[in-house]
């Protein structure tokens, strides 16, 4: 567990965030700190908020009220090329990858490069498959299209996609839904090392137990729209929070009551 | 006695939505603006979208501009030879292909090609999140998707429709000279003779306004799809609904303008 909280200053902190879709309230004054160099992950049931969580953080989605600061920088506040500026220092790894399907793997992984960094296309092509090497990857999948993928494959593209431009934070939704438990313990473990390597902060929302198990520095919980409980892998076995117990043996009894629309 | 009010509540919902969506179109058709005019500039995405809107288009567009000039040659013919006016023939060929039928054809085929697909693709990549992938590579969607489509757009109908006028011109001439048994430079000189440059000012000026019509809905509808395959079905449909009564409308609205004022 990261000792650093009392001395450190959030790298990203969520204040009051709030966030409706018409009448549902899915972020309902959230609250939420990732320390700089630590590994968060978000776990809670579908339909909890979690992607809208990263989504608010990343701008894709405007929350209604509160604050999102990186680095103590509220980014609502923000002009559009300051917050550009302060959302470069990002990677996503999307649930389903969302490569460009118009675009060879290794034009995907070097997008940012060629587009943000003018890099030349021999340099951008070469560094692409260095980190397609990282997750894994050979050379040869460089000029294949995404569609000629697997879904494991795809995952680690998307991945060398998100670490080309060695970001200082990187996101992960979700990245070992649809995946097989063996592929899914290739992808928790390229992750781990992926993040210590670069020294950055992450954060994954998931609600495979054995994935935020894994790559976990602390895990937070989120139901009906809040933060409900923050701690270690250790403490998570030790809490005696319903809420948490219930979703962590995955048991249909207990205070979490899922909504079953049955048809009369 | 109780008013039934379900009615009012019913059209004041129709008119709302109705002023939402406008609003929005308008406010993306604003943003497109600006990421067009404002650097930086996709050049190779335009020059692709260029090939694609003006180079794979111009085999149905030469076909219906051909048809279209041959049909309004021989429906000319048989209602002014009655009174021995067939010099008249060539003229009405060229003002109806070069003023309405060469911008419209090409609009309406362009709008059924490509404005289907651009909803398609882009709404494709919006239930894929590849948009959403876009945002996080700090590539702004507008200036990437968006903002190439419609600059070629603009240019390339204009190109389209003035090879249609020559086509369609060509397929009027073809009917008059090698069916109707004209004389080939009588038809010539009344086609040349007559033509006026405000002809081709109206016909470039609509495919214009046209080629922006039929990129921006191809784009604001794929843009705005959600739901999965049916929301990419859906906005593929009104994508080519939308831009095809526009195009109607709008040919109405600049031949007031440009004829009439």
């Amino acid at each position: 567990m990261k000792t650093q909280k009392e001395t450190v200053s959030p790298k990203i902190r969520m204040t009051d965030v709030c966030k409706a879709f018409g009448n549902k309230k899915v972020l309902n004054h959230l609250n939420l700190d990732v320390y700089p160099g630590e590994s968060l992950v978000v776990i809670g049931g579908s339909g909890t908020g979690k992607s809208v969580t990263i989504k608010c953080i990343l701008g894709l989605l405007e929350p209604e009220s509160g604050r999102v600061e990186i680095d103590g920088k509220n980014v609502l506040e923000l002009s559009g090329k300051e917050r550009e500026k302060v959302l470069s220092q990002f990677g996503m790894l999307f649930q389903n990858a969302a490569l460009f399907d118009s675009l060879s793997v290794w034009e995907n992984v070097a997008f940012s490069l060629i587009q943000n960094q003018h890099m030349n296309k021999a340099e951008a092509r070469k560094i692409a498959i260095k980190k397609l090497a990282q997750v894994g990857l050979k050379s040869d999948v460089a000029d294949v299209y995404p569609a000629d993928l697997s879904g494991g494959m795809r995952k680690r593209v998307g991945l060398a996609r998100a670490i080309a431009t060695n970001p200082a934070v990187i996101f992960f939704d979700e990245p070992t839904t649809g995946l097989d438990p063996i592929m899914s313990d290739v992808i928790n473990d390229l992750i781990k090392d992926t993040v210590k390597n670069l020294g950055a902060t992450a954060l994954t929302i998931t609600h495979d137990m054995n994935s935020a198990r894994k790559i976990a520095d602390r895990i937070a919980m989120l139901y009906e729209g809040k933060i409900i409980w923050v701690g270690t892998v250790d403490e998570l076995d030790k809490t005696t929070n319903p809420y948490v117990r219930q979703f962590v043996a995955g048991s249909a009894k207990g205070p979490i009551q899922m909504e079953v629309k049955v048809e009369k | 006695m109780q008013l039934d009010l379900s009615f009012v509540d019913k059209l004041g919902r129709v008119v709302l939505n109705f002023f939402r969506a406008t609003g929005k179109l308008g406010i993306f058709c604003g943003q497109t603006v600006y990421h067009c005019v404002t650097p930086p500039f996709y050049l190779k995405a335009v020059l692709a979208q260029m090939i694609e809107i003006g180079f794979y288009s111009l085999p149905v567009v030469a076909l219906t501009t051909l048809f279209s000039g041959m049909v309004i040659a021989l429906q000319t013919y048989e209602a002014v030879s009655q009174f021995s006016a067939e010099g008249a023939v060539a003229m009405v060929v060229r003002v109806a292909v070069i003023r309405e039928l060469a911008p419209v054809m090409a609009g309406l085929m362009v709008a059924g090609r490509i404005g289907a697909a651009m909803a398609a693709e882009i709404g494709t990549m919006r239930v894929t999140e590849q948009i959403d992938a876009l945002s996080t590579l700090s590539t702004n969607p507008f200036k990437y998707l968006i903002a190439p489509r419609v600059l070629a757009g603009v240019v390339m109908l204009p190109i389209l429709v003035l090879i249609g006028d020559v086509i369609g011109i060509c397929g009027g001439y073809m009917i008059g000279v090698y069916k109707l048994d004209f004389n080939a430079t009588t038809y010539l000189t009344n086609t040349w003779t007559y033509l006026k440059p405000m002809d081709i000012i109206s016909s470039m000026t609509k495919a214009g306004v046209f080629g922006f019509i039929i990129t921006l809905l191809g784009c604001y509808n794929g843009f705005q799809s959600q739901g999965g395959a049916q929301g990419v079905g859906r906005a593929t449909t009104n994508a080519v609904v939308s831009s095809s009564i526009l195009i109607l409308i709008f040919n109405y609205i600049l031949t007031e303008m440009l004829f009439n004022a």
